[in-house]
């Protein structure tokens, strides 16, 4: 379920990405953050624990809201802009 | 003009831009580097593509003075190099690193003025890690850059002005805020009146955000301690004490933080002298009223430089501008330094006011639970920090770091540091500044290992 909530900016064109292998579509100006939890509710789990963790600051500052695209470039979801085509995935894996 | 000048400024919020426009007007091309997509800094965050918002939905009572910046900055842009997207990653003797686009550059410089800003200061309690948990300035950023609420029912909790505006723009935008939560008693906003006489304004327009919260029939409970985020993998719920007493409420997602913290490595690496702010209850550069600190040609403005707000950004953006050109033996407009001087000075003071109505929470290291995470990235435990100062005597914070990973992981200690501040100085009784700052190392933030160096290839 979705953790994002849009309240405007529904004028806006649809940006069509996939997220874990199926198709999603954001909006014109999202962040990768903002077109991710629009649709679910986490972006990676945590390196050591493994519990889920969808971003914090949006501002770039707390490194918690990384994610993959398909050719393994890891990505911070928050200042990342949306692109038509981005194959992107959460990080389902804790590191250890 | 000499051509010889090549000032870099980082940062394009309010304190660099008008850093920026200042040099300009006197000739000055400046090098303005900033990590986002266009001017404005996170207060006046401008979208990404425009959408049927106006100023005023966006940036509230404030939208003149976001307009006006957008616009200055607009009106210099061919006159200054502008890098946006651009990470100013480490600092040494007039050069910078700057990495943009997955390659890396050396950018000489002949003077610096950092405007680098603040993040929220947090204070970490059971639960903040989980899913729908933003900082205050998250939430702000999610509605205003991104059209988002962070959730359906949304719970903002803290202390600070922000609190209240986020709280106030969330509701304006037509979303459902389930309650907001003040850490600090009612008895704190008394305070605000004794700012009437110098900032009328501010005083007012909090109290109307404060009213309308209630009228529309949002909650706001004083006094709060929080106690837990309910919900594993998303947010179900909170819970809190006032009094002692124990209050739950459902919502599904928190927006909170403790006022501002500067962001101060880039100024750290340049190597300024620190002091220690009781105000901030942090260490800052050291600096004057202009925004000289203590290395040559290095300035620093606005939040960077310790907590003063966005009208004191703009100011002494403005003012270290002049200092910047003063000191290469330009005649700048002595009226207007005085002007600028005597309005920061005004804002200084008010400081304390808002201080007073918005304290920090007394007491949060003593009582806060061994089991509560301290570091988010590294997963260490406010329990295991605890026993690294008991067991292994640490009574200072880069000793912490070292033992503990506190301060080590990717956020490189700006969500934890300022608690892990807290807590080794409450365990070992000590004032605040007996423990220390966290040393800054380069890259300030992660770069990916495969970055390219300009010249070389990949």
């Amino acid at each position: 379920m979705a953790l994002l909530k849009r309240l405007a900016r529904h004028e806006l064109l649809p940006v069509p990405f996939i997220l874990n292998g199926e198709a999603r579509s954001g909006r014109a100006g999202d962040t990768v953050l903002t077109a991710i939890l629009t649709h679910t509710d986490e972006l990676r789990l945590s390196d050591f624990s493994g519990t889920p963790r969808a971003g914090f600051c949006q501002m770039g500052a707390c490194q918690d809201c990384w994610v993959l695209t398909s050719d393994g470039q890891r990505i911070r979801a928050c200042s990342t802009v949306l692109e038509p085509g981005m194959n992107l995935r959460t990080i389902a894996e804790p590191r250890s | 003009m000499s051509d010889a000048l090549r000032p870099l400024i980082v940062g394009a919020g309010p304190a660099g831009i008008r850093a920026a426009q200042t040099l300009v007007d006197a000739g000055l091309r400046p090098i303005v580097v900033d990590e986002a997509a266009s001017g404005g800094g996170q207060i006046y965050r401008q979208r990404l593509v425009p959408d049927n918002r106006t100023p005023r939905d966006l940036y509230g009572s404030e939208a003149g003075k976001a307009t006006a910046l957008h616009g200055t900055f607009a009106r210099i842009r061919d006159r200054i190099e502008y890098l946006p997207h651009s990470l100013v990653w480490n600092v040494g003797d007039k050069a910078a690193d700057v990495a943009a686009g997955g390659r890396t550059r050396r950018l000489d410089f002949s003077h610096l003025i950092l405007a680098t800003g603040a993040t929220d200061r947090i204070l970490p309690f059971r639960g903040w890690t989980t899913p729908g948990v933003f900082t205050l300035g998250g939430a702000q950023i999610a509605l205003k850059s991104q059209g988002c609420a962070i959730g359906e029912q949304v719970v903002f909790l803290g202390s600070g002005p922000l609190l209240y505006l986020v709280a106030w723009q969330y509701v304006k935008a037509g979303a459902r805020v389930a309650a907001v939560l003040d850490t600090a008693p009612f008895s704190a906003k008394l305070h605000l009146l004794r700012g009437l006489p110098s900032q009328p304004g501010v005083v007012l327009r909090g109290l109307r955000y404060a009213a309308e919260l209630m009228a529309r029939g949002v909650p706001v409970r004083f006094g709060v301690e929080p106690d837990r985020i309910e919900g594993e993998t998303r947010v179900e719920g909170i819970v809190w004490r006032e009094r002692s007493e124990k209050h739950r409420l459902a919502c599904d997602a928190v927006g909170y933080g403790f006022a501002l913290r500067s962001e101060t490595q880039l100024a750290d690496l340049a190597g300024c002298r620190f002091v220690f702010d009781g105000r901030d209850r942090a260490w800052r550069p050291e600096r004057d009223i202009a925004g000289r600190t203590s290395v040559s040609g290095v300035y620093i403005a606005g939040d960077g430089a310790g907590i003063a707000g966005a009208d004191a950004a703009e100011l002494a953006g403005e003012r270290a501008g002049l200092a910047l050109l003063e000191d290469t033996g330009v005649t700048v407009d002595r009226a207007r330094i005085v002007v600028l001087e005597r309005r920061l000075a005004a804002i200084n003071r008010f400081r304390d006011i808002l201080e007073a109505a918005f304290p920090f929470p007394g007491g949060w290291a003593d009582r806060v639970d061994d089991d509560v995470l301290l570091c988010r990235c590294e997963e260490i435990s406010i329990g295991q920090a605890r026993a690294a100062m008991r067991e292994q005597g640490v009574h200072e914070l880069n000793r912490l770091k070292a033992l503990t990973r506190v301060g080590m992981g990717r956020c490189q200690g700006r969500m934890c540091a300022c608690a892990a501040a807290e807590i080794l100085a409450a365990a070992r009784g000590q004032p605040l500044e007996a423990v220390g700052r966290m040393r800054t190392q380069p890259p300030i933030k992660p770069l990916p290992l495969e970055i390219a160096a300009d010249g070389e290839t990949a």
